[in-house]
Protein backbone atom coordinates (compact mmCIF):
# COMPACT_ATOMS: atom_id res chain seq x y z
CA UNK A 1 0.00 0.00 0.00
CA UNK A 2 0.92 3.55 -0.02
CA UNK A 3 2.62 3.38 3.27
CA UNK A 4 4.60 1.79 2.27
CA UNK A 5 5.48 3.14 -1.02
CA UNK A 6 5.22 6.78 0.86
CA UNK A 7 3.19 8.69 -2.42
CA UNK A 8 1.01 11.38 -1.45
CA UNK A 9 -1.85 13.65 -2.41
CA UNK A 10 -2.04 16.82 -3.51
CA UNK A 11 -1.09 17.90 -6.75
CA UNK A 12 -3.66 16.38 -8.78
CA UNK A 13 -4.62 17.39 -12.05
CA UNK A 14 -7.26 16.41 -14.71
CA UNK A 15 -6.77 17.55 -17.88
CA UNK A 16 -4.26 19.78 -16.74
CA UNK A 17 -6.97 21.89 -14.13
CA UNK A 18 -6.35 21.72 -10.63
CA UNK A 19 -9.09 19.16 -8.37
CA UNK A 20 -8.72 20.52 -5.65
CA UNK A 21 -11.05 22.57 -3.91
CA UNK A 22 -12.29 22.39 -0.21
CA UNK A 23 -14.55 25.62 1.29
CA UNK A 24 -15.35 27.13 4.57
CA UNK A 25 -19.24 27.66 5.05
CA UNK A 26 -20.16 30.35 7.77
CA UNK A 27 -24.09 29.46 8.93
CA UNK A 28 -26.55 32.32 9.72
CA UNK A 29 -25.63 31.34 13.93
CA UNK A 30 -22.27 32.29 13.16
CA UNK A 31 -20.90 28.33 13.30
CA UNK A 32 -18.31 27.15 10.52
CA UNK A 33 -17.51 24.33 8.93
CA UNK A 34 -15.44 23.25 5.85
CA UNK A 35 -15.81 20.46 4.15
CA UNK A 36 -14.90 19.28 0.88
CA UNK A 37 -17.46 19.19 -2.96
CA UNK A 38 -19.65 16.29 -3.64
CA UNK A 39 -19.93 15.54 -6.98
CA UNK A 40 -24.08 16.48 -7.35
CA UNK A 41 -23.27 18.70 -9.70
CA UNK A 42 -25.46 21.90 -9.75
CA UNK A 43 -27.69 20.41 -7.03
CA UNK A 44 -25.12 21.29 -4.50
CA UNK A 45 -25.87 18.33 -2.32
CA UNK A 46 -23.44 17.63 0.73
CA UNK A 47 -23.33 14.33 0.97
CA UNK A 48 -20.64 13.55 3.45
CA UNK A 49 -20.12 14.03 6.64
CA UNK A 50 -19.18 17.22 8.48
CA UNK A 51 -19.14 18.02 12.14
CA UNK A 52 -21.01 20.86 12.96
CA UNK A 53 -20.15 22.89 16.46
CA UNK A 54 -22.94 23.74 19.09
CA UNK A 55 -20.76 25.03 22.03
CA UNK A 56 -21.17 26.43 23.96
CA UNK A 57 -25.04 26.05 24.82
CA UNK A 58 -24.31 22.33 25.77
CA UNK A 59 -20.93 21.26 25.77
CA UNK A 60 -20.69 18.65 28.39
CA UNK A 61 -16.17 18.44 28.97
CA UNK A 62 -16.27 16.50 31.36
CA UNK A 63 -13.47 18.20 33.31
CA UNK A 64 -10.48 20.49 32.17
CA UNK A 65 -7.22 17.92 31.21
CA UNK A 66 -8.95 15.06 31.74
CA UNK A 67 -8.76 11.95 29.17
CA UNK A 68 -11.14 10.26 27.78
CA UNK A 69 -12.05 7.42 25.05
CA UNK A 70 -13.37 8.12 21.64
CA UNK A 71 -14.84 4.86 19.94
CA UNK A 72 -14.42 5.18 16.12
CA UNK A 73 -14.74 1.58 14.73
CA UNK A 74 -14.26 3.01 10.87
CA UNK A 75 -12.58 1.89 7.94
CA UNK A 76 -9.35 3.53 7.05
CA UNK A 77 -10.66 3.50 3.91
CA UNK A 78 -14.43 4.74 4.30
CA UNK A 79 -13.77 7.81 2.70
CA UNK A 80 -12.81 6.87 -0.72
CA UNK A 81 -15.43 4.12 0.05
CA UNK A 82 -18.24 6.41 0.52
CA UNK A 83 -17.25 8.72 -2.65
CA UNK A 84 -16.47 5.23 -4.83
CA UNK A 85 -20.35 4.19 -3.63
CA UNK A 86 -21.38 7.50 -5.05
CA UNK A 87 -19.89 6.82 -8.90
CA UNK A 88 -21.55 3.26 -8.44
CA UNK A 89 -24.44 4.84 -7.46
CA UNK A 90 -24.18 7.53 -10.57
CA UNK A 91 -22.91 4.73 -13.18
CA UNK A 92 -25.70 2.32 -12.53
CA UNK A 93 -28.56 5.14 -12.53
CA UNK A 94 -27.43 5.50 -16.33
CA UNK A 95 -26.66 2.13 -17.33
CA UNK A 96 -22.70 2.61 -17.65
CA UNK A 97 -20.64 -0.25 -17.50
CA UNK A 98 -17.56 0.27 -15.62
CA UNK A 99 -14.19 -1.50 -15.91
CA UNK A 100 -11.10 -0.82 -13.70
CA UNK A 101 -7.45 -1.88 -15.50
CA UNK A 102 -4.63 -2.50 -13.76
CA UNK A 103 -1.46 -3.97 -13.96
CA UNK A 104 2.41 -2.71 -13.63
CA UNK A 105 4.12 -0.23 -16.47
CA UNK A 106 4.37 -1.59 -19.87
CA UNK A 107 2.03 -4.19 -19.29
CA UNK A 108 0.35 -2.82 -22.85
CA UNK A 109 -2.74 -1.81 -20.73
CA UNK A 110 -3.11 1.41 -23.46
CA UNK A 111 -2.31 -0.70 -26.58
CA UNK A 112 -5.09 -3.32 -25.57
CA UNK A 113 -7.18 -0.35 -24.46
CA UNK A 114 -6.83 1.34 -28.38
CA UNK A 115 -7.53 -2.52 -29.90
CA UNK A 116 -10.26 -2.92 -27.62
CA UNK A 117 -12.04 0.43 -28.59
CA UNK A 118 -11.46 0.19 -32.21
CA UNK A 119 -12.78 -3.35 -32.53
CA UNK A 120 -16.41 -1.94 -30.15
CA UNK A 121 -16.58 1.02 -32.70
CA UNK A 122 -20.49 0.68 -33.84
CA UNK A 123 -21.27 -1.55 -31.24
CA UNK A 124 -20.61 -0.02 -28.28
CA UNK A 125 -19.56 3.67 -27.28
CA UNK A 126 -16.64 3.94 -25.32
CA UNK A 127 -14.90 6.18 -23.26
CA UNK A 128 -11.91 6.38 -20.63
CA UNK A 129 -10.27 7.38 -18.35
CA UNK A 130 -6.65 7.84 -17.94
CA UNK A 131 -4.81 7.94 -14.61
CA UNK A 132 -0.81 8.45 -15.16
CA UNK A 133 1.68 10.73 -12.79
CA UNK A 134 2.64 12.75 -15.54
CA UNK A 135 2.19 13.40 -19.38
CA UNK A 136 -1.71 13.45 -21.00
CA UNK A 137 0.10 10.84 -23.99
CA UNK A 138 -1.97 7.68 -23.48
CA UNK A 139 -4.85 10.43 -23.25
CA UNK A 140 -3.80 11.51 -26.61
CA UNK A 141 -3.30 7.93 -27.91
CA UNK A 142 -6.63 6.88 -26.34
CA UNK A 143 -8.75 9.95 -28.65
CA UNK A 144 -6.20 9.39 -31.56
CA UNK A 145 -9.25 6.37 -31.58
CA UNK A 146 -12.04 8.61 -32.22
CA UNK A 147 -12.98 7.59 -28.01
CA UNK A 148 -13.25 10.82 -25.85
CA UNK A 149 -10.73 10.47 -22.87
CA UNK A 150 -9.64 12.74 -20.07
CA UNK A 151 -6.02 12.16 -18.35
CA UNK A 152 -5.93 12.09 -14.54
CA UNK A 153 -2.32 13.20 -13.69
CA UNK A 154 -2.01 12.00 -9.98
CA UNK A 155 1.44 13.59 -9.33
CA UNK A 156 3.26 12.20 -6.68
CA UNK A 157 -0.02 9.89 -6.09
CA UNK A 158 0.94 6.16 -7.01
CA UNK A 159 -2.97 5.25 -7.77
CA UNK A 160 -6.09 6.36 -8.64
CA UNK A 161 -9.16 7.05 -6.18
CA UNK A 162 -12.68 7.27 -6.11
CA UNK A 163 -12.91 11.44 -5.25
CA UNK A 164 -10.49 11.97 -8.25
CA UNK A 165 -12.65 9.13 -10.93
CA UNK A 166 -15.52 11.52 -10.00
CA UNK A 167 -14.61 15.00 -10.62
CA UNK A 168 -13.35 12.97 -13.96
CA UNK A 169 -16.75 11.89 -14.78
CA UNK A 170 -18.70 15.23 -14.00
CA UNK A 171 -15.52 16.49 -16.91
CA UNK A 172 -17.04 13.87 -19.18
CA UNK A 173 -20.34 13.84 -21.10
CA UNK A 174 -20.65 9.80 -20.37
CA UNK A 175 -23.45 8.54 -22.90
CA UNK A 176 -26.19 6.03 -21.11
CA UNK A 177 -25.85 2.87 -21.70
CA UNK A 178 -21.92 2.90 -22.53
CA UNK A 179 -18.67 1.56 -21.26
CA UNK A 180 -16.30 3.33 -19.27
CA UNK A 181 -13.09 2.32 -18.93
CA UNK A 182 -10.26 3.58 -16.54
CA UNK A 183 -6.55 2.66 -16.47
CA UNK A 184 -5.12 2.94 -13.15
CA UNK A 185 -1.47 4.20 -12.71
CA UNK A 186 0.73 1.72 -13.79
CA UNK A 187 1.31 -0.08 -10.60
CA UNK A 188 0.32 -3.54 -8.87
CA UNK A 189 0.14 -2.56 -5.30
CA UNK A 190 -1.68 0.56 -3.91
CA UNK A 191 -4.68 0.59 -6.79
CA UNK A 192 -5.65 -2.85 -5.33
CA UNK A 193 -7.31 -1.06 -2.10
CA UNK A 194 -9.21 2.18 -3.83
CA UNK A 195 -12.21 1.17 -5.13
CA UNK A 196 -13.00 3.35 -7.38
CA UNK A 197 -16.92 2.44 -8.04
CA UNK A 198 -16.38 0.05 -11.06
CA UNK A 199 -17.88 -3.01 -11.73
CA UNK A 200 -14.51 -5.29 -12.15
CA UNK A 201 -11.05 -4.66 -11.50
CA UNK A 202 -9.25 -5.97 -14.69
CA UNK A 203 -5.86 -7.24 -14.08
CA UNK A 204 -3.30 -6.99 -16.90
CA UNK A 205 -0.48 -9.51 -16.94
CA UNK A 206 2.03 -9.78 -19.66
CA UNK A 207 3.84 -12.47 -20.73
CA UNK A 208 7.22 -10.63 -20.85
CA UNK A 209 6.37 -10.41 -16.68
CA UNK A 210 7.60 -13.12 -14.36
CA UNK A 211 5.21 -15.65 -14.03
CA UNK A 212 5.31 -15.01 -10.22
CA UNK A 213 3.69 -11.95 -10.41
CA UNK A 214 0.18 -13.10 -8.70
CA UNK A 215 1.89 -14.40 -5.23
CA UNK A 216 4.32 -11.16 -5.70
CA UNK A 217 1.62 -8.70 -5.69
CA UNK A 218 -1.41 -11.03 -4.27
CA UNK A 219 -3.51 -8.25 -3.00
CA UNK A 220 -4.17 -6.65 -6.87
CA UNK A 221 -5.02 -10.39 -8.09
CA UNK A 222 -7.46 -11.05 -4.99
CA UNK A 223 -8.89 -8.02 -5.90
CA UNK A 224 -9.27 -8.59 -9.60
CA UNK A 225 -12.29 -10.76 -11.22
CA UNK A 226 -10.30 -11.09 -14.54
CA UNK A 227 -6.83 -11.50 -15.55
CA UNK A 228 -5.83 -10.88 -19.23
CA UNK A 229 -2.52 -12.13 -20.08
CA UNK A 230 -1.25 -9.83 -22.85
CA UNK A 231 1.77 -10.18 -25.47
CA UNK A 232 0.79 -13.54 -26.17
CA UNK A 233 2.04 -13.58 -29.69
CA UNK A 234 5.65 -13.28 -27.89
CA UNK A 235 5.49 -16.79 -25.93
CA UNK A 236 7.11 -18.65 -28.63
CA UNK A 237 10.54 -16.77 -27.51
CA UNK A 238 9.97 -16.66 -24.16
CA UNK A 239 9.93 -19.28 -21.36
CA UNK A 240 6.86 -17.78 -19.93
CA UNK A 241 4.39 -20.71 -18.72
CA UNK A 242 1.40 -19.88 -18.85
CA UNK A 243 -0.22 -23.02 -16.42
CA UNK A 244 2.09 -21.88 -14.22
CA UNK A 245 1.53 -18.23 -14.47
CA UNK A 246 -2.97 -19.52 -14.01
CA UNK A 247 -1.91 -21.42 -11.14
CA UNK A 248 -0.96 -18.90 -9.44
CA UNK A 249 -3.25 -16.63 -10.08
CA UNK A 250 -5.60 -19.10 -8.63
CA UNK A 251 -3.72 -19.53 -5.54
CA UNK A 252 -4.41 -15.71 -3.92
CA UNK A 253 -7.72 -16.05 -6.24
CA UNK A 254 -9.40 -19.25 -6.71
CA UNK A 255 -12.16 -17.67 -8.37
CA UNK A 256 -10.31 -15.60 -10.97
CA UNK A 257 -11.28 -16.04 -14.85
CA UNK A 258 -8.17 -15.65 -17.25
CA UNK A 259 -8.34 -15.17 -21.37
CA UNK A 260 -5.20 -15.07 -23.30
CA UNK A 261 -4.68 -12.08 -25.58
CA UNK A 262 -2.61 -9.92 -27.59
CA UNK A 263 -3.32 -6.71 -29.13
CA UNK A 264 -0.93 -6.86 -31.80
CA UNK A 265 -1.93 -9.77 -33.68
CA UNK A 266 -5.94 -9.86 -32.11
CA UNK A 267 -5.51 -12.90 -30.42
CA UNK A 268 -8.09 -13.64 -27.80
CA UNK A 269 -9.54 -10.71 -28.24
CA UNK A 270 -12.93 -12.06 -29.33
CA UNK A 271 -13.20 -13.71 -26.25
CA UNK A 272 -12.64 -10.46 -24.14
CA UNK A 273 -15.02 -8.44 -25.74
CA UNK A 274 -17.57 -11.52 -25.05
CA UNK A 275 -16.58 -11.00 -21.44
CA UNK A 276 -17.42 -7.85 -21.37
CA UNK A 277 -20.82 -8.19 -22.89
CA UNK A 278 -21.42 -11.02 -20.53
CA UNK A 279 -20.19 -9.20 -17.24
CA UNK A 280 -22.18 -5.58 -18.86
CA UNK A 281 -25.51 -7.63 -19.03
CA UNK A 282 -24.91 -9.04 -15.90
CA UNK A 283 -24.52 -5.53 -14.41
CA UNK A 284 -27.67 -4.49 -16.27
CA UNK A 285 -29.88 -7.20 -14.29
CA UNK A 286 -28.69 -6.66 -11.30
CA UNK A 287 -29.03 -3.13 -11.41
CA UNK B 1 1.20 7.26 3.06
CA UNK B 2 -2.25 7.75 1.77
CA UNK B 3 -3.53 5.57 4.89
CA UNK B 4 -2.09 7.29 7.16
CA UNK B 5 -3.83 10.57 5.92
CA UNK B 6 -6.61 8.32 5.87
CA UNK B 7 -6.57 8.12 9.47
CA UNK B 8 -5.65 11.47 10.45
CA UNK B 9 -8.99 12.31 8.38
CA UNK B 10 -11.09 10.49 10.65
CA UNK B 11 -9.14 11.99 13.36
CA UNK B 12 -9.99 15.16 12.25
CA UNK B 13 -13.76 14.66 11.70
CA UNK B 14 -13.79 12.71 14.80
CA UNK B 15 -12.50 15.66 16.79
CA UNK B 16 -15.09 18.05 14.98
CA UNK B 17 -18.23 16.05 15.87
CA UNK B 18 -16.89 15.36 19.73
CA UNK B 19 -15.19 18.28 20.58
CA UNK B 20 -11.68 17.51 21.43
CA UNK B 21 -8.87 19.49 20.89
CA UNK B 22 -5.48 16.55 21.22
CA UNK B 23 -5.27 13.35 20.77
CA UNK B 24 -3.10 11.42 23.40
CA UNK B 25 -3.52 7.65 21.74
CA UNK B 26 -4.56 6.04 18.59
CA UNK B 27 -5.87 2.25 18.44
CA UNK B 28 -5.60 0.73 15.02
CA UNK B 29 -7.15 -2.75 14.31
CA UNK B 30 -4.48 -4.06 11.29
CA UNK B 31 -4.87 -7.64 9.70
CA UNK B 32 -2.44 -9.94 8.66
CA UNK B 33 -3.52 -10.31 5.53
CA UNK B 34 -5.00 -6.02 4.61
CA UNK B 35 -1.51 -5.58 3.33
CA UNK B 36 -0.50 -2.77 5.69
CA UNK B 37 3.31 -2.87 6.59
CA UNK B 38 3.12 -1.55 10.39
CA UNK B 39 6.22 -0.09 10.62
CA UNK B 40 5.74 1.92 7.59
CA UNK B 41 2.74 2.49 9.01
CA UNK B 42 4.27 4.29 11.96
CA UNK B 43 6.35 6.13 10.19
CA UNK B 44 3.93 7.75 7.89
CA UNK B 45 1.32 8.47 10.45
CA UNK B 46 4.36 10.48 13.03
CA UNK B 47 5.00 12.21 9.14
CA UNK B 48 1.17 13.32 8.67
CA UNK B 49 0.07 13.89 12.30
CA UNK B 50 2.92 16.44 12.85
CA UNK B 51 0.95 20.24 13.84
CA UNK B 52 -2.37 18.32 13.54
CA UNK B 53 -4.89 17.68 16.41
CA UNK B 54 -2.84 14.03 17.01
CA UNK B 55 0.75 15.50 17.21
CA UNK B 56 2.45 13.42 19.39
CA UNK B 57 -0.34 10.74 19.81
CA UNK B 58 0.90 7.14 20.34
CA UNK B 59 0.19 4.60 17.71
CA UNK B 60 -1.03 0.95 19.37
CA UNK B 61 -1.72 -0.94 16.34
CA UNK B 62 -3.53 -4.12 17.49
CA UNK B 63 -2.74 -6.86 15.24
CA UNK B 64 -5.89 -9.91 13.90
CA UNK B 65 -5.10 -13.01 12.74
CA UNK B 66 -5.63 -14.10 9.30
CA UNK B 67 -8.01 -16.32 9.01
CA UNK B 68 -9.90 -18.37 5.39
CA UNK B 69 -12.32 -20.78 4.32
CA UNK B 70 -10.71 -23.91 2.88
CA UNK B 71 -13.00 -25.32 0.06
CA UNK B 72 -11.58 -28.80 0.07
CA UNK B 73 -11.75 -28.97 4.31
CA UNK B 74 -14.59 -27.13 4.79
CA UNK B 75 -13.47 -25.56 7.18
CA UNK B 76 -12.23 -22.32 8.43
CA UNK B 77 -7.84 -22.38 9.04
CA UNK B 78 -5.89 -20.04 9.69
CA UNK B 79 -3.62 -18.06 7.58
CA UNK B 80 -0.41 -16.09 7.08
CA UNK B 81 -0.56 -15.02 3.60
CA UNK B 82 -3.08 -14.10 0.94
CA UNK B 83 -1.74 -17.43 -1.24
CA UNK B 84 -0.67 -19.30 2.04
CA UNK B 85 -1.66 -22.71 1.88
CA UNK B 86 -4.09 -24.55 3.94
CA UNK B 87 -2.17 -25.81 6.92
CA UNK B 88 -4.69 -29.18 7.27
CA UNK B 89 -4.67 -30.33 3.50
CA UNK B 90 -1.62 -27.90 1.53
CA UNK B 91 -4.22 -27.21 -0.97
CA UNK B 92 -4.45 -23.67 -2.28
CA UNK B 93 -8.86 -23.67 -2.52
CA UNK B 94 -8.95 -20.77 0.06
CA UNK B 95 -11.01 -17.64 0.73
CA UNK B 96 -9.72 -15.22 2.93
CA UNK B 97 -12.67 -14.56 5.77
CA UNK B 98 -10.50 -12.93 8.33
CA UNK B 99 -7.65 -10.73 8.61
CA UNK B 100 -8.07 -8.04 5.92
CA UNK B 101 -8.96 -5.39 8.75
CA UNK B 102 -7.46 -2.12 8.39
CA UNK B 103 -9.69 0.23 10.87
CA UNK B 104 -9.47 3.16 13.59
CA UNK B 105 -11.10 1.62 16.49
CA UNK B 106 -10.72 4.14 19.16
CA UNK B 107 -8.58 7.43 20.30
CA UNK B 108 -7.69 8.58 23.78
CA UNK B 109 -7.99 12.48 23.94
CA UNK B 110 -8.14 15.71 26.08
Amino acid sequence: MCTTCGCGTGEVKIDGADAHHEHEHVHADGTRHSHDHGHGGAAHDHPHTHGHSYAPAHSHAPGIGAKRMVQIEQDILAKNNAYAAQNRQRLAARGIFTLNLVSSPGSGKTTLLCKTIELLKGARSVTVIEGDQQTSHDAERIRATGAPAIQINTGKGCHLDAHMVGHAMEKLELPADSLLMIENVGNLVCPAAFDLGEAHKVVILSVTEGEDKPIKYPDMFRAATLMLMNKCDLLPYLSFSVPRAIEFARRVNPGIEVIEVSATTGQGMEDWLAWIDRQAAVARRAA
Amino acid sequence: MSLAEGVLQLIEDAARQQEFAKVTAVWLEIGALSGVEVEAMKFCFDAVTRDSVADGARLEIIALPGSGWCMACSMTVPMSEVFGECPQCGGYQLQVTGGTEMRVKELEVV
